[in-house]
């Protein structure tokens, strides 16, 4: 399973604490849905502009984006290092950087089998250098990747890559294992900026961490590193060799880093002292007055594919020993014979509406969810709404109380089997806050339950027993977000993919959910190559996990959540890729 | 006294080994981790994961890894950067004029206002200037720095548009304007830790120069017909600030520390700052290394003070 941004990063900084109930006032948002070509021919010429100001309340630490610990130095790398092409509003490629076009089967760019993808490089690219890229800079740049000595952090995007060839200077032919119907894994966005060979070529390896390319790096975007000073600020100047002559606009630029999100808003909205400002995610009460007082700047915000959801546990987090949360046990109430009717109950008990409102502030950073393939308007289902929509606590307690789940001493039981629930997630001002609301609820509806959290650097590993991995309690909650090609996420559902302890829960399949149906779609989906019929299996497989209650889904957040001065032009936020992805086209 | 600072210097060395084992083994055992930053970020799989923590040699044990550290220490290595990969010295090196400019001037500031408006409170005890004095005083050490700092911001960054709250450490000073652009920029922070030292200071100075007015020697300098402005100044002030030059020297070390709180409100990239972040980040190279050079100068410091004893009370010789 690929997952794409580091959006569950900043989550661990959110602070959007429960805010007292919002009046329904929308936010002031721009549309999200600009067309991806907001770049056409310039109206300006290169250095017309001043400095731009950028302030991100983490600092950047490292400008090679392979090493990057985090969205800050993505983003900051970005401006010079960039990919084959970039994930566009539209969650499709453009080639807005080194290629000359995106390669399509239609094209004849990617093969009928979706097992190789041709790229073609601009015609005249140069290195901010002077010197010309070449195909082997690509080459080069995805063997140290793939490389397990280099330790980089976008290694996982090389997985299940076959080979990276130079056909000629300007032609790279990536072939994959098998079959792909991801077939823009490598080479577009955040995952696959392209190092200079020169720079970086006595550093393959070991010795990749050790580059002074890392804080200097040479690259083929709109800006080149003037001075960086780590964990501090950035400083770029206008790249004189930008294949297009009249881009970029500004002459300087300058990346600050630190301090907190809530001042940062200040800085867009209340002094105008930055033209953008970054992931401005602070207390919804806090937030909107600003905004709307606002003469400065506007909040800019683009959904992708993050869903903060709920996931049930189909194997028993109690068995004894050795047999712990594995496949060949089944949850006591979760998985039998009143199994889904239990989890009906459950997600009828759930009330995501207010948490939309409330702790994500109606907009600001979430909108309540029904789906897990979000996003994208031709895989999004319209067949959950109603099942989500029924929230409902008298209706669940009366589902259960009709089935014989008794309540005695405050919880409903069956046969000695009671409906106790543990229910994880990790320490978070918001996330607590849901978890309270998600209590209450549920207890009404006679489920008993227990809180717990665990520390992000904990939860997210596949180590830990209190990891989300091994999944030992009966739900647990946190985000994650899809490719723009849903394959491989949803393929993290199928049964193949159970973690357990042979695999060492390595694995994606935490519910330890299993239908051959949907192992059926899912495989389906694999072999298909019509965009129509692969649109509707994506549909069914979201489905299933909604209306089977694998997961439930609770707010769908906002990708990028940024102040931009009022004065900035050319912003089009893509909620796919690192919101620097098109700076060139920015100006005043 | 040369021999006395020498084995003073001496005695140090062990005492600043120690330190360094103590802060690495603390550091080594503490359960943060330099991998966390990958935590909730689910696309560096745990195999990747482990092939970076082998990348930063922090596959060894930790007494392995002590070892090495000081190997290298030794010969003035200070080590790399786990999150920026680039040599702490340089880090610190980028940082500490910006400490220096903000921490450093309030304290120069803090100690240069403290030590007059001490002498005149006890002077004039109970007079108006002294209750004023008093009550900034309290006001000083009792308000906390972020809450300073973020009413400063309100009030001249925000309403008045006076001053900005980002800091620029681009800022080159080269002419009157951009050192009044540096003078604008470091303002508010400079006020907000002078306001906390001077308040320490000048409590210290008042109650010192208290206890020694009633004395038998002042007022036989009295009676010898002194002006008044000389007994205050020869006598009783030099005699009362022994323990306030300890004070002061002590925390001088604390200047190089930075300012944890105010540098993150007003995000001035200083040495407290790194140090936070650094903390946050697990990243022990530069943790051990701030740390480290912060217990030499507390180490350094303290026999300042002790020299400066000798300096300004005759009657004590060190042999």
């Amino acid at each position: 399973m690929r997952w794409r941004s580091a959006l569950a990063v900043s989550f661990s900084a959110v602070i959007l604490a429960s805010a007292c109930a919002q009046s329904g006032t929308t936010t002031s948002s721009p549309s999200a849905a600009g067309s991806a070509k907001a770049s056409g021919a310039a109206s300006f010429k290169r250095g017309d502009g001043g400095e731009l100001k950028i302030l991100y309340w983490q600092a950047p630490t490292i400008l090679n984006p392979h090493q990057a610990t985090g969205t800050k130095d993505s983003d900051a790398s970005r401006l010079v290092v960039e990919p084959l092409a970039s994930w566009g509003p539209d969650a499709k490629p453009v080639a807005n950087t080194l290629a000359k076009e995106v390669p399509t089967v239609a094209n004849g760019g990617v093969s009928a089998d979706f097992t190789t993808v041709t790229w073609k490089l601009k015609d005249g690219l140069k290195w901010s250098d002077g010197s010309a890229v070449t195909a082997d800079d690509v080459v080069f740049t995805f063997s140290v990747i793939k490389d397990a000595a280099s330790a980089s952090t976008t290694a996982d995007n090389t997985e299940g890559v076959k080979s990276v060839v130079a056909k000629d200077a300007s032609t790279i032919v990536i072939t994959y294992d098998e079959p792909n119907p991801n077939f823009y894994q490598w080479g577009v966005g955040t995952c696959c900026g392209i190092l200079q060979k020169k720079q970086f070529g006595d550093f393959a390896g070991a010795k990749f961490k050790d580059a002074p390319g890392n804080l200097k790096p040479i690259g083929t975007g709109p800006y080149m590193v003037t001075d960086f000073k780590p964990g501090d600020v950035v400083t770029y100047a206008a790249n004189p060799n930008f294949r297009d002559p009249n881009k970029p606009y500004f002459k300087t630029v300058n990346f600050k880093g630190g301090g907190d999100a809530e001042s940062s808003a200040r800085a867009a909205f209340q002094t105008g002292d930055v033209d953008y400002a970054w992931n401005l995610q602070v207390t919804a009460s806090v937030l909107k007055p600003m905004i709307d007082a606002s003469t400065k700047g506007k909040m800019l915000t683009v959904y992708g594919s993050s869903v903060e959801r709920i996931l049930l546990n189909f194997s028993d987090p109690n068995a004894p020993g050795e047999t712990r949360g594995e496949p060949t046990t089944k949850h006591p109430f979760f998985n039998g014979a009143d199994g889904l009717l239990v989890r009906k109950a459950l997600a009828m008990a759930t009330d995501r509406k207010t948490v939309a409102k409330q702790f994500y502030g109606d907009g600001l950073a979430g909108k309540a969810g029904c789906n897990i393939i979000t996003g994208i308007p031709e895989y999004e289902s319209t067949a959950t709404q109603s099942f989500c929509d029924a929230f409902d606590t008298a209706g669940a307690a009366k589902m259960l109380d009709d089935a014989g789940w008794k309540l005695t001493d405050g919880v409903r039981a069956k046969g000695g089997v009671k409906l106790s629930i543990v229910y994880q997630t990790t320490v978070n001002a918001v996330r607590q806050n849901t978890q309270a609301l998600m209590k209450t609820n549920w207890e009404k509806a006679g489920f008993k339950v227990e809180l717990k959290s665990v520390p992000a650097a904990t939860f997210f590993t596949n180590t830990s027993p209190d990891g989300a991995n091994h999944f030992w309690t009966d739900v647990e909650m946190f985000t994650n977000n899809s490719d723009p090609d849903p394959t491989s996420y949803l393929n993290g559902w199928t049964t193949k993919q159970i973690a357990q302890k042979s695999n060492n829960w390595q694995t994606g399949n935490y519910n330890r959910y299993t239908n051959p149906a949907f192992d059926k779609i899912i495989d389906d989906l694999r072999k298909e190559t019509d965009a129509a019929k692969r649109a509707t299996l994506i549909k069914q497989a979201n489905d299933i996990l909604i209306l089977d209650v694998v997961i439930i889904p609770i707010v769908t957040r906002t990708q990028v959540t940024s102040g931009v001065s009022n004065t900035l032009k050319g912003v089009v936020p893509t909620g796919w890729d690192s919101e620097m992805y098109a700076i060139q086209d920015w100006s005043k | 006294m040369g021999r006395y600072i020498l084995r003073r210097l001496l005695i140090a060395i062990p005492t600043i080994i120690v330190i360094s084992f103590v802060v690495y083994a603390i550091l080594a055992l503490a359960p943060t981790d330099p991998l966390s930053q990958f935590g909730a970020d689910p696309r560096v799989p745990p195999e990747v994961r482990a092939n970076i923590r082998h990348a930063l040699g922090l596959d060894d044990p930790w007494p392995l890894r002590y070892v090495k550290w000081v190997t290298a220490l030794a010969r003035g290595d200070f080590g790399v950067s786990f999150m920026s990969h680039s040599s702490v010295m340089d880090l610190i090196q980028q940082r500490l004029p910006n400490t220096l400019a903000v921490v450093g001037v309030a304290y120069i500031i803090g100690v240069l206002l403290a030590i007059p408006i001490g002498m005149i409170s006890a002077v004039r005890r109970y007079s108006v200037f002294d209750h004023l004095a008093t009550t900034f005083a309290f006001v000083g050490f009792s308000v906390p720095t972020f809450f300073t700092g973020l009413l400063l911001i309100i009030i001249f960054s925000i309403n008045l548009r006076w001053f900005p709250f980002i800091y620029d450490s681009t800022l080159k000073i080269h002419d009157l304007g951009s050192f009044l652009d540096q003078v604008k920029q470091s303002i508010m922070p400079i006020t907000v830790l002078a306001l906390f030292d001077t308040a320490t200071i000048a409590r210290y100075t008042r109650s010192e120069m208290l206890e020694h007015l009633p004395l038998d020697y002042v007022r036989t300098a009295r009676s010898k017909g002194l002006r008044e402005q000389v007994v205050v100044l020869r006598h009783v002030l030099r005699n009362s600030l022994i323990p306030v030059v300890t004070l002061v020297s002590l925390g001088v070390p604390a200047v190089f520390g930075g300012a944890i709180v105010t540098e993150q409100i007003f995000r001035v990239p200083g040495i407290g700052e790194l140090l936070i972040r650094s903390i946050g980040d697990g990243d022990t190279p530069v943790v051990t290394a701030i740390l480290l050079i912060f217990a030499v100068l507390v180490v350094l410091f303290n026999l300042v003070a002790d020299v400066l004893y000798a300096v300004l009370d005759p009657r004590i010789k060190y042999a």
